[in-house]
């Protein structure tokens, strides 16, 4: 194995403003798309523990239609396909107007993708709930939105943390699909500096040990976020 | 409902017609497609052979093994899960030809990153797989005298992987999933395929749909039979 080592080319200088660039993107992409996932996989995750059978309905449909089809061939749809699929002006804005088209694109679609894990998290949370906190919330006056948004809801929330944060790590590493699409984020731009210098080794390690570092500082930052919102009297709990 | 609605709004506009829909084109392309099928169909089963053998190696280390042995099942599983499998694909694209010194294609490169790579998922599920084994059970065994290999073998294995089974399809559906990302060192699965049809004739809609379609089949059968094999392992 002849390998020519340079680390120093991570440093020198377009490669490194490459990887901050990526590092970006890479963050941004990630975070908008959690925004988007966190939101409407709630109102799905809801909408799949009310009564109304349409709603439930609408929910599982959701569920079953963005979990069953790979993210790449989804981000392809969104991409390639729906603008064709418009009414003709509004097709023509998103292929003329759009502001960056290619990151909006991978946010709407990583969001709308993860929003379907995300569902099944707040499910399986507001499931685990005993009927008793509703009743209580039932008691004391309060609709049935109110209960949700004020007693169930937190309470869930509190219960998927550990879940939610891995879904959080699972979207942060999809992220690095936008560059099917043209996004230059972190994979993207380790991959343009293995093009450009041929040094693909430290390009690849310095990739790995960023996502690595991001990932383990989430992990850490949310165990204590754990143990600081964690239930006590739930099973588990450290009380 | 909304989107039939909207379907069929489009429709009258003239803009989704029968017509305009090109069955033709994914007639035409159905053999090629049916290669990259096979191909990922292929790759899913290699990966998920050999993912499933260093995966349980991982997790007997990490479970029953030394102190070394479990520290390096420990950071090989949390290393790879940090890291996004296009990462691993594009690590093992460029490691394989370096190492080996001679070009073994796209294939082998990739089945080696999704065997590494899946390893650390199916570890991790079955490391819960015998935690999940309460250690009473294990007592249990003892306790009638049975010995260590005699225990894990008629006790703790088979609760073990009845427990696990259901999520190991899932995570084989997802692997399925996965192999999509081929696409990214252009080897020909059946995404890729759909991809250069849809390209080369102009007809994107068509063929992403049609391919958005047969994943959707395949992946919902699967976890519809999960679901059966969960209610059976439940009872």
């Amino acid at each position: 194995m002849e390998y020519n080592w340079d680390w120093s080319v991570l440093f020198q200088v377009p490669y490194f403003g490459w990887l901050i660039s990526g590092i970006q993107w890479t963050l941004l992409v990630a975070g908008c798309a959690w925004v988007i996932a966190f939101l409407l996989g709630s109102l799905i995750g809801v909408s799949r523990t009310l009564r109304n059978p349409i709603l439930r309905g609408i929910g599982a449909v959701y569920v079953e239609v963005f979990r069953g089809i790979p993210l790449l061939v989804q981000l392809f749809i969104w991409y390639f396909v729906v603008p064709e699929l418009l009414p003709q002006d509004a097709g023509m804005w998103v292929k003329r107007e759009l502001p960056q088209p290619e990151f909006t694109t991978a946010v709407i679609c990583l969001g709308t993708y993860t929003a379907a894990r995300v569902a099944e998290q707040v499910r399986s949370g507001l499931q685990s709930l005993s009927g008793d906190l509703s009743n209580a919330g039932r008691a004391i006056g309060l609709t049935e939105r109110q209960n949700y948004l004020h007693i169930r809801l937190p309470v869930a929330y509190r219960i998927i943390l550990p879940p939610l944060t891995s879904e959080f790590l699972t979207t942060f590493k999809n992220s690095s699909l936008a560059l099917t699409i043209g996004v230059l984020e972190l994979t993207a731009q380790s991959r343009q500096i293995e093009n450009y210098t041929f040094h693909g080794f430290e390009a690849f390690t310095a990739a790995t040990v960023i996502y690595l570092v991001i990932t383990l500082s989430v992990v850490a930052i949310m165990r204590g976020v754990d143990r600081y919102l964690r239930i006590p009297t739930n099973a588990g709990g450290s009380s | 409902m909304l989107i039939v609605i909207y379907a069929y709004r489009l429709t009258l506009a003239g803009r989704l017609n029968v017509q305009n829909f090109d069955y033709q084109v994914i007639i035409n392309a159905l053999p090629l497609l049916w290669e990259g099928l096979q191909l990922s169909f292929l790759l899913t089963a290699l990966a998920l052979v050999l993912g499933l053998l260093w995966g349980t190696c991982l997790a007997i280390m990490r479970v029953w093994g030394s102190a070394p042995l479990r520290w390096f099942s420990a950071i090989y599983v949390n290393a790879f899960r940090s890291i996004p499998l296009i990462l691993v694909i594009f690590w093992f694209y460029f490691l394989v030809p370096m190492l080996t010194g001679e070009s073994v294609g796209q294939f082998y490169s990739a089945l080696i990153a999704f065997t590494l790579f899946e390893a650390a998922y199916y570890a991790e599920i079955m490391r819960a797989g015998f935690n999940s084994v309460s250690r009473e059970q294990y007592q249990a065994g003892q306790a009638i005298g049975l010995t260590y290999t005699q225990n894990l073998r008629f006790i703790v294995l088979p609760q073990a992987v009845r427990n696990m089974t259901p999520v190991l399809l899932t995570q084989a559906i997802i692997l399925f999933q996965d192999t999509s990302l081929v696409y990214v060192v252009s080897l020909r699965d059946f995404m890729t395929t759909a991809s250069v049809i849809a390209t080369r004739e102009g007809r994107l809609i068509e063929l992403y749909l049609f391919a958005a379609a047969v994943y959707f089949v395949i992946c919902f059968s699967g976890s519809l039979l999960v679901k059966r094999l969960q209610k059976k392992v439940a009872t």
